[in-house]
């Protein structure tokens, strides 16, 4: 079957035109029409485009173009701009709005031959840890529909988990493609910050957001990645020469690799079943040379409180313009409230108006210094702690999550204990380092992840180290049981 | 009425003099039709992001450099957060702190009426971006055009406590203000559109205390005049609440033009919580010596220090050298000419009298704040017209009359103007023996005309200067023509 | 550390979110809840530590001052509830 074909497997397959793109992209069309209602993964199709960019990229193929993933079938995560598509970020004050351009990943992947099926739930706004947040739509774990795929990218998880799109792109925050590539059985990766532009992702936590992939393979994710990446001059934060290079991903060794294991993130904290699969994985590539130290990292039980401060305050800020003028949907004043307040009140979902509230507050005149100003200079430590590990490290490994996929409705009435589910993976957005999540073997059935980090720029190095720890651990891809 | 001293605090924005918008690159123009120059940054879509104007920031700095300011070496943008229609994003982009806006700590010599100049301290040069434009439809309701959002602003505050005392020292200001930023070509100055628009914050307390007043804050003023009388008003408005037994509130108050009177808009009783934080999405600048040095040279002489040195090198009086400076490219034009050889009188002269007049009436001259401000980038006429003009006055080959009449002509068709004189043989007739002759042939055709003036009807020889000048076309010296006459009528 | 209801009040206004009286509760709660945790970092040594507000080194990223074709005003106006005479209709706005 097509759709359980990873990219370079049906990049292969149609240069060697045993098969066509349309026939790809009508195969995960099907598909989508046919399974999706069971995962909820898209909230937005684009057949017509995905069927005109099939076509563009058959002619592609046909003039010999090597592209490694031309005529690759993918989705956007809804926060990603796609002009004359639909883009809601999973929001009631967005529903209706067609953005009038692409974001420069959009671009980049259609100019690298790939094809466009539609756009993926999320938690509302990026805003959640386990994808329930999303205001239009709830979407399944592939593994156990009863079970939450992690967030906030948790369509596009799903849709790759489900194989109902081969790659997909997330946006990571504190976590958000990493969580939920832990909890589906994927690859997540968060490059380094300022290799993809930012430019036509909606803010969230803007010093913290990155777009990156969700693939199979690491394979694909480097070649995914690769494509998405480079120097955008729309926006200020991108970096020069930043475009990530496949060429060295199956080179290497990982003999004589020195590998960081912060003990803040093996503690009670983590789940057993976790926990013993991480510790399997460790223990096959100690025979395979790889040289592990246990090291302390102290900054790392901030990382939440840091974030959740920082975070919500830069997106009370970044969710100012949703006031209904000029996009988005509109609600009519009563009474003496303004017209702003009665839209955002009645549009924005809890979670959202929640992460509002805190940032505004900890923006606010008395509280700025004791909340914001401090939390950005914690920030600045934890970044030069984990710096300073690069000095001695090639990377840092620990668990992607503290747990598998946990039932719907689980954590909803605590939310404190969702948000600290985001524990290993926060230092990554802190520092800006590349961090990737690589599936381990199952606990009780269900995906684990494992957490790769490294140093800013070192993503190149970091995706070879998963590849060759991937290799290292025998894992095939693993279609999802029920599938 | 007790004696009170008003104190003024100036809040001035000047748009910058760029191609592109200060976040984007969307045009900067006056006027045209709503929404035609935005694109999905300056409206505020969701996913865009800033990227900041370079020209825009040199010009800042630039303007601050020429206010004797510090430069912040290191300098951030701030996010300014509320909420309004007009504010695309609902955060302006601006620069909050006191040592982070580019420039601070500066100063601008204002000229005092006694003739000498007081510093009145500047407490912040920084850069930010303009809001869309509010309108109220006539049939009710409002509507935004975004053409103006993004365009790059420039802030100058005033220090405080306030170095403006008096209207008119806030008009001089904001006049010489103006001027300065017209010279560093950073803004073009027009009010009347809303390229410089100032606020000021006016209190008063009782001469003597050191207790500074409530202040309540002025806009909606388009002229120099404005501003003065605005000042004035808001003076004796807050003289005659105190006297009454109340208290001034902090409150925001608009302009009528028409009544010369200022009315509440609304009350400031808290201050906005802006919640200023750094952009996230913005890199810090850096101004290096090298880029602060660079700048610095590219400061010509300012209009105060230009004006001052016209009255000590030229002897030209303060209103003539006010009206030479006014205007950079016509100060240039008067410097141009003076370096071609012309003498500075005869030059200011010919500028301010007949070549002012003569691109008002032909519609070339621009008005700004109450002045006129002739603007003669689009006449033909150049410096060496005017030098070669006023030497052929100088020395006697044309009278100052048809020296007249040759620059009317120069002005509309740009020829020099000796060489009019050649082509219409407009020489000056100095010759004496034709003159005799054009003198003896108009007495001679005269006759009752010499009777009465020889009867004693002394006036009558303006009668004959008329006719000697019609005969000779105007070329006659007219002098030699009185000397002649005189002559001739009393001798023979 | 704790936020009354007035404050919770404020910041909804400061935000510019309409909340009903059960909402602002919940909010209360809530938001008490997580600043109990931000009592964390209250503690920690910060001395002589500059605030890092971006995750990269960077300064002086400007851009030429060239002029680039922006919007037709159609899309820029597209996606609006209401437009009139070329201009986006704003909701009744009460100044306060």
């Amino acid at each position: 079957m097509i759709t359980q074909l990873t990219a370079t497997e049906i990049n292969t397959a149609l240069r060697a035109k045993k098969v066509s793109v349309k026939e790809v992209t009508e195969a995960f069309l099907k598909r989508i029409e046919n399974f999706d209602e069971e995962y909820g993964a898209y909230l937005a199709l684009c057949p017509e485009r995905a069927l005109a960019e099939a076509e563009a990229a058959q002619a592609k193929i046909d003039a010999g173009d090597s592209g490694p993933l031309v005529g690759v079938p993918i989705a956007h995560k809804d926060n990603i701009s796609t002009q004359g598509v639909e883009t809601t970020c999973a929001s009631k004050i967005l529903q209706g709005y067609v953005p009038p351009y692409d974001a420069t990943v959009v671009e980049n992947c259609r100019e690298a031959g790939m094809v466009l099926l539609g756009k993926t739930n999320l938690d509302e706004f990026a805003m959640g840890t386990s994808g329930e947040n999303s205001a239009l739509r709830l979407t399944r774990n592939p593994w156990d529909t009863d079970r939450v795929p992690g967030g906030s990218s948790a369509g596009s998880a799903a849709a790759v988990s489900a194989e109902l799109a081969c790659l997909a792109t997330g946006s990571d925050t504190g976590g958000s493609i990493r969580m939920p590539a832990s909890l589906t059985g994927l690859v997540g990766f968060k490059p380094t910050y300022g290799r993809v532009s930012r430019y036509g992702l909606v803010a969230f936590g803007s010093s913290l957001d990155q777009i990156g992939p969700f693939a199979k393979t690491v394979e694909d994710c480097s070649l995914f990645a690769e494509a998405m990446s480079g120097y955008d001059r729309k926006d200020s934060t991108s970096l020069q020469g930043s475009k990530i290079s496949s060429a060295d991903l199956k080179t290497g060794s990982l003999k004589g690799k020195k590998i960081a294991l912060p003990r803040e993130l093996f503690t009670d904290a983590i789940d057993p079943g976790v926990r013993e699969s991480v510790e399997i994985a460790i223990d096959v590539l100690t025979r395979e040379g790889v040289d592990f130290h246990e090291i302390t990292l102290p900054s790392i039980n901030y990382g939440v409180t840091t974030y959740y401060i920082i975070a919500p305050a830069e997106a009370s800020s970044n969710l100012a313009k949703f006031d209904g003028v000029r996009f988005g949907s509109r609600v009519e004043s009563t009474g003496h409230v303004e017209g702003f307040a009665a839209t955002r009140g009645k549009l924005f979902g809890p979670e959202v108006k929640l992460r509002i509230m805190v940032g505004t507050y900890a923006l606010s005149a008395g509280y700025y210094d004791a909340y914001y100003h401090r939390a950005q200079q914690v920030r600045g430590l934890m970044a030069a702690e984990f710096e300073q590990a690069f000095q001695e490290y090639d990377c840092i490994l620990s668990p992607a999550s503290p747990v598998t996929a946990f039932k719907i409705g689980e954590m909803v009435d605590d939310p404190m204990k969702l948000k600290l589910l985001d524990l290993c993976t926060i230092p990554a957005n802190m520092g800006g380092f590349p961090s990737l999540s690589l599936p381990s073997s199952l606990a009780g059935d269900l995906p684990v992840g494992i957490l790769l980090t490294g140093p800013v720029m070192g993503d190149e190095k970091l995706l070879q180290t998963a590849y060759n720890i991937d290799r290292a651990l025998g894992r095939d891809y693993r279609r999802p049981p029920i599938l | 009425m007790a004696d009170y001293v008003v104190s003024v605090g100036m809040e001035v924005h000047a748009e910058l003099l760029t191609q592109s918008k200060m976040f984007c690159r969307c045009k900067v123009a006056f006027g045209g039709m709503p929404n035609t120059r935005v694109c999905p940054v300056c409206i505020g879509l969701p996913g865009t992001l800033p990227v900041p104007n370079r020209a825009a920031v040199e010009m800042v700095l630039k303007t601050a450099l020429a206010l004797n300011c510090t430069i912040a070496i290191d300098s951030v943008f701030h996010r300014k957060n509320y909420f309004y229609p007009d504010l695309p994003k609902g955060y302006q982009v601006s620069q909050y702190g006191d040592t982070n806006p580019i420039g601070y700590d500066g100063y601008l010599e204002i000229p005092t009426p006694e003739g000498g100049t007081k510093k009145i301290k500047i407490r912040r040069v920084h850069l930010e971006e303009d809001t869309g434009k509010l309108m109220h439809l006539p049939g009710g309701g409002s509507g935004v055009d975004y053409n103006r959002a993004g365009v790059p602003l420039m802030e100058i505050v005033t220090e405080f406590p306030p170095d403006i005392e008096s209207p008119d020292d806030a008009r001089e200001y904001l006049v010489q203000l103006r001027s300065l930023l017209v010279y560093l070509g950073v803004t073009d100055g027009k009010m009347a559109e809303g390229s410089v628009r100032c606020e000021p914050n006016i209190s008063i307390r009782e001469k003597g205390s050191t207790q500074y007043g409530t202040k309540t804050e002025l806009k909606n003023l388009n002229s120099f005049r404005a501003v003065q009388l605005g000042v004035a008003f808001e003076a004796k408005r807050q003289a005659e609440v105190l006297e009454s037994g109340g208290t001034v509130r902090q409150e925001t108050r608009g302009w009528n033009e028409a009544t010369e009177s200022s009315f509440l808009m609304r009350t400031k009783e808290s201050e906005q919580d802006y919640r200023y934080f750094p952009c996230p999405d913005l890199i810090p600048m850096h101004f290096s010596e090298e880029q602060i040095e660079r700048v610095r040279s590219t400061i010509p002489e300012l209009p105060l220090a230009k004006l001052q040195r016209y009255r000590a090198d030229y002897a030209l009086s303060d209103y003539d050298a006010g009206l030479l400076v006014a205007d950079r490219d016509w100060a240039m034009f008067f410097e141009e000419a003076l370096e071609l050889g012309g003498e500075a009188k005869a030059i200011c002269n010919w500028m301010n009298g007949d070549f002012a007049k003569m691109l008002n009436e032909s519609g070339q001259g621009a008005m700004a704040g109450g002045k006129s401000h002739p603007e003669r980038k689009t006449s033909l006429v150049r410096p060496e017209h005017l030098v070669d003009l006023a030497k052929l006055v100088s020395d006697a080959t044309i009278n100052g009359k048809m020296a007249k009449e040759i620059f009317a002509e120069v002005f509309d068709t740009g020829k020099m103007p000796s060489q009019i004189v050649e082509e219409k043989g407009l020489r000056q007739v100095t010759d004496t023996g034709a003159i005799a002759s054009a003198v003896a042939e108009v007495l001679a055709s005269n006759g009752s005309q010499v009777e009465a003036y020889r009867g004693g009807k002394e006036s009558l020889i303006g009668f004959f200067v008329g006719q000697v000048m019609k005969k000779t076309q105007g070329r006659a010296n007219p002098q030699l023509v009185q000397d002649e006459l005189k002559k001739q009528l009393s001798g023979d | 550390m704790s936020i009354s209801l007035d404050e919770v009040r404020h910041v909804a206004h400061l935000a510019r979110l309409e909340l009903d009286e059960i909402e602002l509760a919940s909010f209360q709660t809530k938001l008490n809840a997580l600043l109990g945790h931000f009592e964390d970092i209250a503690g920690v040594d910060v001395s002589g530590v500059q605030p890092k507000p971006h995750a990269v080194s960077l300064v002086n990223i400007l851009a030429d001052d060239v002029v680039i074709e922006g919007l037709e005003r159609e899309q820029a106006l597209l996606n609006s509830a209401e437009t009139k005479a070329g201009l986006f209709i704003v909701p009744t706005i009460i100044e306060e």
